[in-house]
Formats: C-alpha cells, structure tokens, sequence
C-alpha cells in the first residue's frame, strides 16, 4: 500500500525522530512510504487559538499538499482530530465549499497511526521489541475525539520485551492544550505536576502517547525535575526491534535523530 | 425603491440584542482567569477540599450513569428536545404565559437583571412582607437578586444547606450545584459558630451535626417567612406547572409554606409537555447528585384554593438569553439543565475552582455560557480557560459540544479586537508562512538555528524572553534538530 505520511509541523521542527520512526515502521511492513513535500501544518493551532481566518490558507495548503493520496498517516491524534472536525467547517465558514468537500473527502483517508495499523492494516503486532518498563497516556484528542480507544495499549502488549504498567488517572489531561500551556501556565502546570505524579508512581522507564504535543509537555516536565523517566512516541517504540538496539538504548529512542 | 431600503436588504438596521448589563448581578469578574487562578492554585485547602469532593462525585455520577442501559438515546433525546425548544421559543414561552395566567398565576416578562429585580422588589413589597426565604437558585445568583433586595430593606435567607454555608461566610458559590464545595465541613463549623446566631458552641465537624444545626436555623425562617422566592429546572408549557428539583427538603418547605411564590426563571428552562419532562427528569439527578432519583421533586401548577400559596408569580428574565440565541453555534449553551456533570469532570474546574470564573456560572458551561451572556469581551479570558480535553462534551446529558463552543467564542474575541495585536500580528505571519511550502522550509531553518542557544545541551535555557517563557518557567523545550524530517526525507530521496 503506498501511504503518504503527514509528519505534522510540531514532529517535522522539533521531534523528527517521530516522522522517522513512522515511515520506518509502515516501511518495515511492507508499504511504500511517500512524505508529500508541500506539507506544513493542519492549521489546528491557529483555529484553537481562535484564527479561524488565518488558518483557511493553511488548511487549503494541506488539502493541496495532500490530493490525490490514498492514504495519509500522522503519528499525532490531535491533528488527525483536527482534520477530521475541524478543516472542512473552517473551510465552510469561509465559503470555500468547494474546498471545503475536498478536505472532508481527505479527512476520510487519513488516519492517526495506531488506528490505521490497527483498522486498515489488520496488524497488532508489528514485530517491535522494546525492553523497557512503559506506562501508555491516552491523549485527550485521541481518546474523546478520535475515539483510539485500546488500539495503542494492544499495539503494546504485543511488543517483545516490553512490561506496560497501567496509568493512573489515565484519561486525564496532562495540561497542555496547545496555547492554553502559555495562556493558562499556572494551571496548565498544575495539571501537568498531578499526570507527572502518577507516571512516576509506575516507577515506569517511559511514559508513551499518540501525540508528540502531549509528550513534549509531559516530558518538558519530567526533565525539568530531573526525574530520568523519559517520553518517547508510540512510533518510536513500534518502530524498534532487536537489530535497532543500541548500547545505550536505556537513554536514548532506538531511532537515531 | 429608494436607496434607503435597498441598503436595509443588507443591513436591517435591527440594533444588536442587548446583552446582561454591567454593575448588576454575577456574571463578570473583576480579574482575568489566569489571573484569579494563579492564586487560587496556592491554596493547598481549596485543591484538596475540590480534588476530594469531584473525585467521589465522579465516581457516583459514572456508576448511575453506566446502569442505564439507554443513556445514549435518552442524552440524543435531551440535546433534540433541547433544540426543537429553542427553535420555536416564542410559542412554547407564550403559550407557559396563558397556562400559567389561567391557572391563577401571573406572568413578568423582565428584559434583564435591572427589570427582573425590580419587578421582585416591587412584588415583594406589595405583600408587606420584610423578609423572604430563598429556595437555591442560579438565576437569582445571576441577577444579583439578593443584593437588590437587601438595599430595599428586605433580608433574604438562602434555605439551601450550601447557599446557607456561602451566605453566612459572605462568600460567594463556586460551583452550581455545591455552592459551597470549596469549603470542608472543618471549615463549615467554624462559619457556623460564628455567624449563627444562637448556636450551640460545643458544636463538632460531624455533617449530621452541622445539618441538624442548619436545621434548627432555618426552621424559624420558614414558619415566619410570608414570601418564597424559587428558581425553577423546568416549566412545563403545555400546562404551566414549574418544577423545583431538590435533595435536602427545603425548597419544599419554601414552595409550601410562605403565602406567596415568586419564581424567577430564564426563558430556555421551558420544555413543551410533560412527556419531554420525563426525559429530563431521568437524565438531571444521575448527572448532578450521582442519584438515581433526586429526594424532593417539587411541581406545581398557578395557585389552588387553600392549599400552598394564595399568589403567584412567574418572573421570566431574557439577561441575555435572546443574543445567546442568535447565535448559531453558541446557542447550544442554552440546552444546559444546570447538572454541573461538566464541572465535576473538568480538569481546569478541578483546580482553579470556581471563584476563579469570577461567575456564578463556572467551569465549562460557564466558560461558554457567561461570555455569551455578558457578550464576548466582558469575558474575554473564559473561552481560553480550558484545555479542550473534551471531558465535558462526554458527560453533559445533553450533548453540548462545549469544546467546538469554546473554539467559536475564542474566534469571536479575537475578531473583535479593534486594533491589531502583537499575537494576531505572529499569527497571520505565521499563516502566511505555513501556507507557503518554500516559507516554511526557510522557517523551519530558522527555528532550528534555536539549538545554538542550547550549546549542545538536548534541552534550550530555561531562562527564554516571553512569550517563550511561559512555557519554560516550568517545563523544558527540546533543542531543535539539526535537519527536520522532510528536509532529510527529501535529501535522502533526490527530490
């Protein structure tokens, strides 16, 4: 199957690590990877933020970057939500409604990663191998909006070498919120310090999710206190096997950056 | 056709709808959100008193909830009803005036807080009463009704158990259905021994205690009171019964007792016939108390000879409502039954509380319903005061989508703002350059020349200038990479 692979801007600036992990994972299954080169954002930032306006060019910019796809993949489920809720309406409300039936048509084809290896590849083990103790957070967008569900969690039970310890308070936010982290710091960082409290009660090695956003602000946290409990995408953990392992595999992804 | 009325075809000249008025009631507070929460995120008390009481009641709401096997049909059957209602408003609220007014009652049509308070002032006079007892209710909270009568000379005494606690501490609610749930019952006592006249000094902690005393404070009250005053959850318009939805037994006492009833109600709480009423009435007691059925559901129907008040009268206040209304995708707030399961389940509620709101609406609904009342830029920090997490779009009975509500309001203040701003000048740079593939891959350069900041380190200073900081004061940024994906990806792929 020849999959085009939305990196998502946050992954692509800061965390290509994430994007790469994705295409060698889809690879490694057997698909044809392509990474569309006009590709930049889904414009949800700009739209949570409250420039609806502003984020038309960007949503059509994706649309244009992503026509004639047959399928997209991102490793976020708060983008995917994005472009499934949100850029058609956008687009609507600007009276692009031609456009606007382009973008739900997209929508329809895209998928968050644990979905599409789950529903449309009818894969649950991928053949990974990640000798960590790991505690998976189901990010808000992809348990409520997306409705992910226990895709990740069977995605990671079938990894080899892998002890998953369970959450508490699991579906809880971790605070982040896009620009609700900047706007409301204070309370965002209160949310943060109660999900950083329980990932550390796991004793676990790495605290997981679907959403890179979300894992940077939980593991912006982590490294702050110095606590040594890392965050690493599910990407990242689906894409390591045996051979991937490096000596210092117990600090650092299996993906090289 | 004059040029006159071909402009009227696109402007209709018909003037905004008025919003609540300022310098009366409670909908606005006097600090942002994240301001008022900064502090209130200090107070250790308040965070375990909030953590402690929305943790159990979630716990009970999620067990009610999950025993009925039809909740989802009958949560779609409360958001239709809900919305066939307020499409056709101006009939079902006519048609509650003639149900009501042949039934002995008599209706008040206020146009806002200033109308409604004065119409209750002028009533409460009329009967020569000088004091009132109060059954809990959020529209009177909302229009300030207490502080209107207290300056015509007339107390009003809250009979609820929790508006009592807030009333006697000069506080003020902090949530909708437990006022006073940013207190502890350690707290409780020392209020009471306070400010409750007669008490007994040796009284404890215990919540039977603590009852039993309110109990004895409020009887008194309400075999002298002349005059109730009630909010209402419902009114049946087919008939013109109103309905109280209580657990503690004193809004009965109030809607019995005292000779005359006034009610002051907002126009959305009307549903069309009783059949819609059952469907409320399943979904409203398992949301709110966690309880399969509420205690004491109190309905009533104009007034009847010899039994229960002799006068009626039924306050209807818009404050806002209509402009609310008009609003295509904000009109949803108003389906709200007032549970306050979206309170409950509310990350942000859970810690900042709701003095933070500064709003007798807080938490999510709150945080759509009072800036669509007030109009968008008297409260203008709510629609950001939440993480879209979504919790309370899952938990509200009715299905309203709080989160796209959020999202919407959020767009309206930033299209309102007369001048431009230093975020909305980064933002619209930023579109430009995100819906430019050439300008981004230059932008995304430029972001990566951050990791010279870093010196190596795998994290950026803690120390950035704002707007950066308020992310880094207490969490760490990644350095950026030195090449992004797609710049490798392309590399590695001759394109």
């Amino acid at each position: 199957m020849k999959v085009s692979l939305f990196a998502t801007c946050l992954v692509d600036t800061l965390v290509p690590q994430v994007a790469r992990a994705t295409a060698t994972l889809l690879e490694r299954l057997g698909h044809e990877v392509v990474v569309p080169p006009g590709q930049a954002c889904c414009g949800q930032m700009h739209v949570n933020t409250g420039y609806r306006r502003e984020a038309v060019p960007i949503v059509a910019n994706h649309v244009r970057a992503f026509a004639g796809a047959d399928a997209v993949v991102a490793p976020s489920g708060s983008c995917v939500a994005s472009i499934h809720h949100q850029q058609a309406e956008v687009l609507r409300r600007a009276g692009e409604t031609g456009l606007a039936d382009e973008a739900a048509a997209l929508a329809e084809r895209t998928y968050e990663l644990s979905q599409f290896l789950v529903d449309v590849l009818g894969v649950t083990d991928v053949g990974a191998y990640y000798p960590h103790r790991v505690t998976y957070h189901p990010t808000c967008h992809s348990l409520r909006l997306l409705r992910v569900g226990d895709r990740p969690l069977t995605l990671l039970r079938a990894v080899r070498g892998l002890d998953l310890v369970e959450l508490p308070a699991a579906d809880q936010c971790c605070g982040f919120g896009g620009t609700f982290a900047v706007k409301n710091a204070d309370t965002s960082t209160a949310m943060l310090t109660d999900k950083m409290a329980n990932v550390l009660s796991t004793s676990a090695e790495v605290c997981t999710a679907g959403d890179a956003s979300c894992l940077m602000h939980i593991g912006g946290g982590l490294s702050r206190l110095r606590s040594g409990t890392r965050t690493v995408h599910l990407a990242e953990i689906l894409a390591s096997t045996e051979e991937a392992v490096s000596p210092s595999q117990s600090t650092t992804p299996a993906v090289p950056r | 056709m004059t040029p006159v009325s071909k402009m009227s075809a696109v402007d209709l000249g018909m003037p905004a709808l008025p919003h609540a008025p300022r310098g009366v009631g409670h909908l606005r507070g006097d600090r942002s959100f994240p301001d008022a929460a900064r502090d209130a995120l200090r107070d250790g008390q308040l965070r375990a008193n909030l953590g402690h009481a929305t943790t159990t009641i979630r716990a009970k709401r999620a067990a009610v909830v999950g025993e009925v096997p039809d909740w989802p049909q009958l949560r779609a059957a409360g958001k239709a009803i809900k919305a066939a209602t307020m499409a056709r408003l101006d009939e079902h609220l006519i048609m509650l005036e003639e149900q009501v007014t042949a039934r002995g009652g008599t209706v008040h049509w206020a146009r806002d807080a200033n109308e409604a308070n004065a119409i209750v002032t002028r009533l409460v006079q009329a009967t020569g009463a000088d004091e009132v007892v109060k059954v809990k209710s959020m529209a009177t909270q909302e229009i300030g009704l207490n502080e209107a009568l207290e300056a015509a000379g007339i107390p009003a005494y809250e009979t609820d158990l929790a508006e009592l606690i807030v009333q006697l501490g000069h506080d003020s609610p902090s949530h909708i259905l437990v006022p006073a749930i940013h207190k502890n019952r350690a707290e409780i006592r020392e209020i009471f021994l306070r400010e409750m006249p007669g008490v007994d000094p040796s009284l404890t902690d215990d919540p039977r205690r603590l009852a039993m005393a309110a109990r004895a404070h409020l009887r008194e009250k309400f075999l002298r009171a002349k005059v109730a005053i009630s909010g209402a959850n419902f009114a049946v318009a087919a008939t013109g019964t109103l309905a109280v939805v209580e657990s503690e037994g004193n809004g009965r006492m109030c809607l019995t007792l005292p000779r005359t009833l006034i009610t002051v109600m907002g126009i959305e709480k009307l549903v069309p016939t009783w059949q819609d009423l059952e469907v409320f009435l399943q979904l409203l007691p398992r949301s709110s108390t966690g309880e399969r059925m509420n205690p004491y559901t109190s309905l009533w129907t104009g007034v009847t000879p010899g039994d229960g008040p002799q006068e009626f009268h039924l306050v209807l206040v818009d404050n806002g409502r209509t402009a609310v209304l008009a609003d295509e995708v904000g009109r949803e707030a108003l389906h709200c039954i007032r549970c306050s399961a979206c309170l409950n389940v509310c990350p942000v509620y859970e810690r900042a509380g709701g003095h933070s709101y500064g709003s007798v609406y807080p938490g999510p609904i709150g945080a759509v319903l009072s800036p669509q009342l007030t109009g968008v830029e008297d409260n203008a920090s709510l629609p950001f005061a939440s993480s879209l997490c979504g919790a309370c779009y899952d938990a509200c009975p009715v299905a309203i989508d709080i989160p796209s509500i959020l999202v919407h309001l959020r767009a309206e203040h930033v299209e309102a703002q007369q001048h431009l701003t230093p975020e909305a000048v980064a933002f619209r740079s930023l579109s430009k350059v995100m819906s430019n593939p050439r300008l981004w891959r230059l932008a995304q350069k430029a972001a990566g020349l951050g990791r010279l900041l870093a010196r190596g380190r795998p994290t950026l200073p803690a120390a950035l200038p704002p707007p950066a900081s308020a992310w880094t004061r207490t969490r760490d940024l990644p350095t950026p990479p030195r090449e992004t994906f797609t710049q490798a990806w392309a590399r590695e792929h001759g394109q």
